[in-house]
């Protein structure tokens, strides 16, 4: 790691001016992506600003119809709720024990990493990222390969998620890593049926091409009926574009599987 | 910078460099060898400790990060001569090898058993030890090792 | 009563203490005052010329002590890194050596390849320098294909077409004979994927020299820190092995990767030298994979020829061996008298030519990895043979059977060069066939096809060759090293036993398994005996452990030194009874005079023989502590079935081990509990070659599969539980009566899960590791 200067503060407006004062500052949530990459010498912040140390960041709320889950609340702690159950069954299957008792929900969104878990939830459910600045809506919050609608400096204070009438999500594991190769996210809203696809794009996306299907008629076999263009999907030694436009394909269909 | 850690009940104030990992604390500043370090991508498991009361990777957490914290590591859960006994079952089950991932598996063991709802069956204990590598043993004694010490550790 | 820590008892082992608190004692964990800490710059390019090393700024960097380049190593004198096998080719040339300095000096051949190291005062300081290099490469077209290496670009001078050799076994014209007459010829062309080791503790050493003394020494992760030694003195030219010694205190795993001589450890040590300060490295796991000596990777074309009613005829086997950029230690060895000579596998297949064309490519070095050889031999053999069966519409079982070598037919001798001294192969595929309800597999598949899956079975009868030997013939072959053993047994003045072993436990249970030999055959209390080994400084020169030999080899040295120990001890005892020599008997730990009720305790012939007080001087010298070497008159030869059943998703292409059933004969056994932890972990390994693991480059010669994010290791929800079981045939030529376990599982089990992935599938092949993507394509077909 190169040396930087570590800052845990107390509150979120002394997080901002730590920040604001900061040469090239970065904030730490869980550090599950940061510290790996600072330990291998891939960033070099001159201020890591902790914000493990802002208690009113993290804790799950039930406000009835949404839940709103703190930034820094872990994934362990998610996998543990029962509000969302299938937002729980997400948590759960995100990395291995140790990352999901570190790693926070505000990070991972954050990172926007193209094979995290969350993302697919957030754009499927109806979302909302509060942030210091503003809220933003679930759907406009990924804008790329680790790119969001975050401006510099701005911070994820929680995230509120509308409760579906159900909901599931199927995963495809990267046997190495344990990040997604594909994860479908599907929440069924009353009549209307969302899906979220993570690990196949340079972001989370709505395959509305499905949702439309589902909507005609809500069964596994709509899959079959519903375009996806696999083409640029992303592509690596454990799975090729065409691989992942398989499993898009079946782990939507064993997520509204379980759903029927 | 200055951080105080309890380890193993012993409260610790030290001078650490910003950018200190905790498992380099505990390894060099403390002399905690039994803490490993096998990776650098938070994959191998081998330098699992207890913060606070959860299983972390230790080579992933800045010493920052743990100021303040309680720690328990290898060496603060039993002794030769009073094994803890997630250490009884994976001796008793030849759970070991070479003993480098045994640290961490053990400690990782240990909040398994002590987190989960109910009785753990064998594939509960292979997910859940799924952030731990180990080359020597196929897994199928630690697997074998956790599920008797289960047992134990809820009768002790 | 027998005895509880003696030879077949389950007993916990002694090692385990230190282990599950955490006090092991691994190299990392030791540190010197003053140490300094070593970085290596590492090529960032597959194969580049070394124009220039500007070090001016890394000098400059706060806290570097000091860099050195290559040019540094070689005007001090530092040797290459040589290759101690040399194989010879069909035309009877030495295989072509290319230079190997341990750290580049002009031009680099492989992605991680060390060209400077730099040494500061914290780890940080040097990974400072060392960023700081200003290294001018040129980069050259890498060559990465191993199928195409033959006809590249030259990567080595002196080496044309970058074969180091072109090798041959067998008699080709008997085998061209048999394919004449062939009724079926079942052919093959098989990858065996490039496998990287991954110990869970990195390569790590400490260097320390002593300027009074001029004595170095190393601690090192090494499998065998006799031969580190060896190759430092004698071919690097570190110094006179008597003013270097190398010790290796517990080692977090090697599976071969740790027998070599590596150049990190050779800088270190030489640095430490030259800095009159100790010098402290240990790998990052990305290091690791760049530099650690790779396993496997051959291309191969097989072919079977069989008769009509399914007897084997001939094989044929043409392989291409990847080298990587530069021989390791013991690389040339590996794909020929380690691959080669196990072709005939379990049967009695009359003809055999084996042809191995060694490449040279842009990769990291290959050498032995777990079975080394052996796997590779194993998994041609039993794919051709399966599919053979298949072809045929022989029952896979039963085409075996009608092939194997029976009992009766030992000694065998192969036509590729072995004789194997006993076996009953049927007898553990019998066993293996009842543990895996292979008569119920039908139904079985019949309710995996009604779920929608696809259900396989596959087997793998597989041998092996262990504890490598006689150091007569492997040096006539070309190797450049005896392969004894050695084994001491120091009697203590109040009859406890210290053993010093040549072997070396890094995870095999030396510690424990040596005590109980010492209990059984002296009576001495288990936990009376410590097991000493891992440093030159404690034992005779010897070969440490690989090729699953500490207990054929080293077991077998400790048992000629305890026989020592007693005829000794039966001679003073003689003298202090007043009998004669003959009359004496030996049995658990007491020695007693026949037709008499005289008897004296081990522990009391133990004081006599230190405190000499009715001794008889004149005849014998005092003392009792004995060592003795150990020559193996063959290899031992392990064998057994394996069967593996598994599940198929065909909509996701993941393969479900649903059950792996191992029989193995490993001769006698001395902990069946140990043993069966060796199989499990060689099972695993296998596995993980078959399903998961796989050392990627691109075609650019980067390294794909770098790290745990993308070099899939089998972690504990990718395995099954093992059904493990033993027959046994006693090793006819050792003490002991014992073949070795530690390889076994690595062997056997790859070609047992391909045979039931194909089986499931119904094709021919499927490339390895079967993935699920490969799976999924072969599956759509």
């Amino acid at each position: 790691m190169y040396q930087f200067n570590y800052h845990r503060p107390a509150s979120l407006d002394e997080a901002a001016s730590l920040m604001a004062g900061a040469d090239d500052g970065t904030y730490l949530s869980g550090g599950m992506t940061l510290i790996p990459t600072l330990k291998q010498r891939l960033a070099a912040p001159s201020d890591v600003i902790d914000l493990g140390g802002i208690g009113a960041l993290s804790g799950i709320t039930d406000n009835g119809n949404t839940i709103s889950v703190g930034a820094m609340t872990r994934h362990a702690e998610v996998a543990a709720s029962n509000a969302i159950p299938a937002l729980a069954d997400l948590a759960g299957q995100i990395g291995d024990a140790h990352v999901r008792n570190r790693g926070t929900i505000g990070g991972s969104i954050a990172n926007s990493d193209p094979a995290a878990d969350y993302p697919a939830a957030v754009v499927a459910l109806d979302s909302t990222i509060h942030t210091t600045e503003r809220s933003i809506a679930g759907g406009d919050f990924f804008q790329g390969l680790f790119e969001t609608a975050l401006d510099e400096g701005e911070i994820i204070t929680s995230v509120e998620f509308t409760k579906p009438t159900s909901a599931a999500y199927a995963k495809f594991p990267n046997p190495a890593s344990r990040y997604a190769v594909v994860g479908v996210f599907v929440a069924r809203c009353g009549d209307a049926t969302c899906v979220g696809v993570t690990g196949a794009g340079p972001c989370a996306f709505r395959w509305s091409e499905l949702e439309a299907e589902l909507a005609k008629s809500f069964s596994a076999s709509a899959v079959a009926n519903a375009a996806l263009d696999h083409s640029e999907f992303n592509a690596d030694i454990h799975a090729s574009a065409e691989f992942r436009g398989n499993l898009v394909r079946v782990m939507a269909e064993r997520a509204v599987a379980s759903l029927t | 910078m200055e951080i105080s850690i309890t380890v193993n009940g012993r409260s610790e104030a030290l001078d650490v460099p910003d950018n200190a990992l905790l498992a380099d604390v505990l390894r060099e500043r403390l002399g905690l060898t039994g803490t490993h370090v096998g990776c650098d991508t938070s994959q191998c498991g081998a330098c699992v400790v207890h913060m606070d009361g959860a299983a972390v990777k230790s080579c992933t957490v800045l010493a920052g990060q743990a100021n303040g914290a309680e720690v328990t590591t290898i060496e603060g859960i039993g002794n030769p001569d009073n094994l803890h006994p997630m250490q009884a079952a994976f001796r008793e089950n030849h759970a070991l090898q070479c003993g480098f991932c045994t640290p961490g598996m053990i400690m990782s063991a240990i909040d398994l058993v002590q987190k989960a709802d109910g009785q753990l069956d064998e594939g509960d204990v292979r997910d859940g030890l799924e952030g731990n590598l180990c080359r020597c043993t196929g897994y199928h004694n630690i697997v074998k090792a956790v599920l008797a010490a289960q047992d134990d550790m809820k009768s002790a | 009563m027998a005895n509880e820590t003696g030879i077949g008892a389950a007993v916990k082992r002694k090692e385990d203490a230190r282990f599950i608190t955490g006090t092991g004692r691994y190299t990392d964990d030791i540190g010197a005052h003053g140490q300094t800490y070593a970085v290596f710059a590492r090529s960032p390019h597959a194969r580049a010329k070394l124009n220039g090393l500007d070090a001016s700024a890394a000098l400059a960097t706060e806290g570097v002590v000091a860099v050195f380049t290559g040019a540094d190593l070689q005007a001090d004198g530092i040797g290459d890194l040589p290759c101690g096998w040399t194989v010879h080719s069909k035309d009877g040339e030495p295989m072509v050596v290319p230079a190997h300095p341990p750290i580049a000096v002009d031009k680099v051949n492989y992605v991680g390849e060390p060209y400077a190291v730099v040494i500061g005062e914290s780890l940080e300081a040097a990974k400072n320098g060392a960023e700081a290099l200003e290294a001018d490469f040129e980069e050259l077209p890498a060559v990465v294909d191993l199928a195409s290496a033959a006809s590249a670009d030259q990567i080595h001078e002196n080496v044309p077409n970058n074969q180091t050799y072109d090798w041959e076994l067998g008699d080709k014209a008997a085998t061209d004979a048999a394919f004449a007459q062939a009724h079926h010829v079942s052919s093959l062309e098989i990858v065996n994927n490039r496998l990287i080791p991954n110990a869970i503790e990195p390569r790590a050493a400490l260097g320390e020299y002593d300027a009074a003394s001029g004595l170095y020494t190393l601690h090192t992760t090494s499998q065998n820190p006799h031969l580190e030694r060896l190759v430092l003195a004698a071919f690097v030219q570190i110094a006179p092995e008597a003013r270097l010694r190398v010790i290796s205190p517990d080692v977090g795993g090697g599976f071969g990767s740790k027998i070599f001589v590596y150049a990190e450890e050779t800088a270190v040590i030489w640095a430490a030298g030259k800095l009159r300060r100790p010098v402290k490295w240990r790998a990052e796991r990305s290091e690791s994979f760049l530099a650690d000596a790779h396993g496997r990777d051959h291309v191969t074309k097989a072919e079977l020829a069989l008769a009509e009613d399914g007897t084997f005829l001939g094989l044929r086997v043409k392989t291409l061996a990847n080298m990587g950029a530069y021989l390791s230690t013991f690389a040339s060895s590996v794909p020929t008298y380690l691959y080669g000579t196990l072709m005939a596998g379990q049967y009695k297949t009359p003809a055999i030519y084996v042809e191995v064309q060694s490449l040279f490519t842009n990769t990291a070095p290959v050498d032995a990895y777990r079975g080394a050889g052996r796997p590779e031999a194993t998994y041609v053999v039993e794919r051709i043979v399966e599919t053979a069966a298949r072809e045929m519409g022989i029952d896979a079982a039963e085409l075996r059977r009608r092939n194997f070598i029976a009992p009766s037919d030992f000694p065998y001798e192969t036509p590729v060069a072995l004789t194997y001294d006993t076996g009953d192969y049927e007898a553990s595929l019998a066993k293996a066939l009842e543990h895996a309800d292979y008569a119920g597999f039908g139904a079985r598949k019949a309710a995996s096809e009604a779920a929608g899956k696809k259900r396989g079975i596959g087997f793998s009868c597989y041998i092996e060759a262990c504890g490598l030997a006689p150091s007569q013939v492997a040096i006539s072959l070309g190797a450049g090293v005896g392969l004894f053993e050695v084994g001491e047994v120091r009697v203590d003045v109040t009859g406890s036993v210290t053993v010093v072993t040549g072997s070396h436990s890094h995870g095999q249970s030396h510690e424990t398994t040596f005590a109980q030999i010492i209990s059984e055959k002296l009576g001495v209390p288990f936990e009376n005996v410590t097991v000493l080994h891992g440093d030159t400084g404690r034992s005779d020169y010897a070969l440490g452990t690989y090729g699953s030999r500490s207990l054929a080899v080293g077991g077998s040295a400790l048992i000629k030194a305890i026989d020592k120990i007693i005829a000794k001890g039966k001679k003073i005892a003689a003298h202090m009874l007043e009998a004669q020599e003959e009359q004496v008997d030996f049995a658990d730990g007491t020695f007693t005079v026949a037709d008499s009720n005289q008897s004296l305790t081990f522990p009391e012939v133990a004081f006599a023989a230190y405190v000499p007080a009715n001794y008889p001087l004149e005849e014998l010298e005092p003392g009792l502590s004995e060592k003795a070497f150990y020559d193996p008159p063959n290899f031992t030869y392990p064998a057994g079935a394996h069967i593996c059943e598994v599940e198929i998703d065909p909509a996701t292409g993941v393969v479900d081990i649903t059950s792996f059933v191992a029989v193995d004969d490993f001769g006698h056994i001395v902990n069946p509990m140990i043993v069966e932890g060796q199989v499990h972990g060689g099972l695993a390994q296998g596995i993980g070659q078959a399903l998961l693991e796989h050392g990627v480059y691109d075609e650019t010669g980067q390294l794909v599969s770098g790290s745990y994010m993308d070099y899939t290791m089998p972690r504990a929800d990718d395995l099954p539980s093992f059904t493990v079981d033993t027959t046994v045939t006693p090793c006819t030529h050792n003490p002991l009566g014992v073949k070795g376990c530690g390889e076994a599982g690595a062997i056997g089990s790859t070609a047992a899960v391909m045979n039931a992935v194909t089986n499931a599938l119904g094709v021919a092949s499927v490339p390895m590791p079967a993935t699920p993507e490969t799976v999924w394509r072969a599956a759509q077909a």
